[in-house]
């Protein structure tokens, strides 16, 4: 129903392994309990990291939910930068974007020490 | 006994979680201070260490959001976090609940706190340890200061804070040590990560050094539409920051390290007080 819900969620999977485990094993099952829109819960279930940046929810919350997912970092913010793209700015909450779509904010140093992945 | 060591550090999740993407240059120089922070800290000998950071959903919720909480208990787990993303292991932190309990008594006589029995440390707390206390010897005392749901405490109650956790340091037998982590300006967790405004920055860090109260809680500068603006969410952390400054009570502090490293998305920041200043 509400951005509220959806954090309050993420928060909980966030820092209890057991319900980490449930939504590994049933992610409709574990959403069950919040009030969430269809919208909301595909993002949550997909995971869609784009419409969850879209949604509002919280950077803080949002980045242990995509480390959870084993999404690397880079492909982390790309994600979000999609998401703005495909539907449009943050609608709610302090975590907007305000840099440009296209901008390199943290370039990532090409050194002898290995790919950086 | 009383403070007997105060300072900042930045602990954003990168700092360890993509060390391998940093500038090997100014990434090592910046350990070097970090790890001689620690060094100076456990100089001090202190008891415990106070860690006041800004956490980030680790225990709190806007459900039952305090401005002000501490940890009372005999150990804490951390890291929240995948261990592998933030490339720090997962372990038991030790605590203290004696002194935690005394230290909560003496900084309720000054400020309305809420106290927590148990925590969960996330980057806040455990990326600062992985540099200052590398051998997780000292027990810990956490504190936080929401950050990150506002509304947000104003600045002056961050103060007040402060101050009732000196006036709880010297109420005290043992040697306490005071460290708060995070900010400076940033823009965390979002495509922005890695905008950084490093003339802010040093401005910042040169009221924190004046330790000028005034110039710390000037509202046309730090007011939050402000620090939104100009510094990002991650702005909102100076709360940590300032909160020190009044547990120094006038000292002057000393920057060792304020650089932007834009993959660890801050300025990355190690400062200290001289508490024989005052
Ligand atoms: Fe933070």
């Amino acid at each position: 129903m509400t951005l509220y819900a959806v954090q309050k969620f993420l928060y909980e999977l966030n820092r209890t392994r057991a319900l980490q485990t449930a939504y590994e094993e049933d992610r409709h099952a574990v959403l069950e309990p919040f009030d969430l829109t269809d919208e909301e819960t595909s993002a949550l279930v997909e995971p869609d990291i784009g419409k969850l940046f879209h949604l509002g929810v919280n950077g803080q919350i949002l980045m242990h939910f995509a480390a959870f997912h084993q999404i690397e970092w880079q492909d982390y913010l790309q994600r979000m930068r999609d998401g703005i793209a495909d539907y449009g700015p943050v609608r709610e909450g302090v975590y907007a974007m305000t840099t440009g779509l296209d901008d390199v904010v943290a370039p990532v140093h090409q050194s002898s020490e290995g790919s950086a992945s | 006994m009383s403070l007997v060591f105060a300072g900042v550090c930045s602990h954003a999740p990168g700092i360890t979680g993509r060390a391998h993407m940093a500038d090997p240059d100014v990434r090592d120089r910046f350990y070097d201070a970090f790890r001689q922070m620690g060094d100076d800290l456990r100089a001090a000998k202190p008891d415990a260490v106070v860690i006041i950071a800004a956490e980030h959903f680790a225990n709190f919720f806007m459900n039952n959001m305090p401005s002000f909480a501490i940890g009372m208990a005999d150990s804490y787990e951390g890291p929240i976090e995948d261990p592998g993303w933030l490339g720090i292991e997962r372990r038991q932190v030790p605590g203290n609940r004696d002194i935690s309990q005394r230290f909560i008594t003496e900084v309720m006589k000054g400020s309305d706190i809420a106290y927590a029995e148990e925590w969960k440390f996330d980057h806040g707390i455990m990326v600062p340890l992985n540099f200052l206390t590398p051998d997780y010897d000292i027990p810990v005392i956490p504190v936080n200061i929401n950050c990150q749901g506002p509304p947000l405490a104003p600045l002056e109650r961050a103060w007040a804070f402060g101050e009732s956790m000196r006036q709880a340091c010297e109420a005290m037998p043992e040697r306490i040590a005071i460290i708060g982590t995070g900010g400076i300006s940033h823009w965390p967790a979002t495509p922005d990560s890695g905008k950084i405004n490093e003339e802010w920055d040093l401005d910042f860090m040169d009221r924190w050094c004046r330790n000028d109260k005034a110039a710390l809680l000037d509202d046309d500068a730090y007011n939050d539409l402000k620090v939104y603006a100009d510094a990002g969410q991650g702005g909102f952390e100076i709360r940590t920051y300032l909160t020190v400054s009044a547990a120094a009570r006038g000292a002057k502090g000393v920057v060792h390290f304020c650089e932007p490293i834009p993959i660890f998305a801050v300025s990355c920041t190690v400062a200290t007080y001289d508490l024989a200043t005052v």
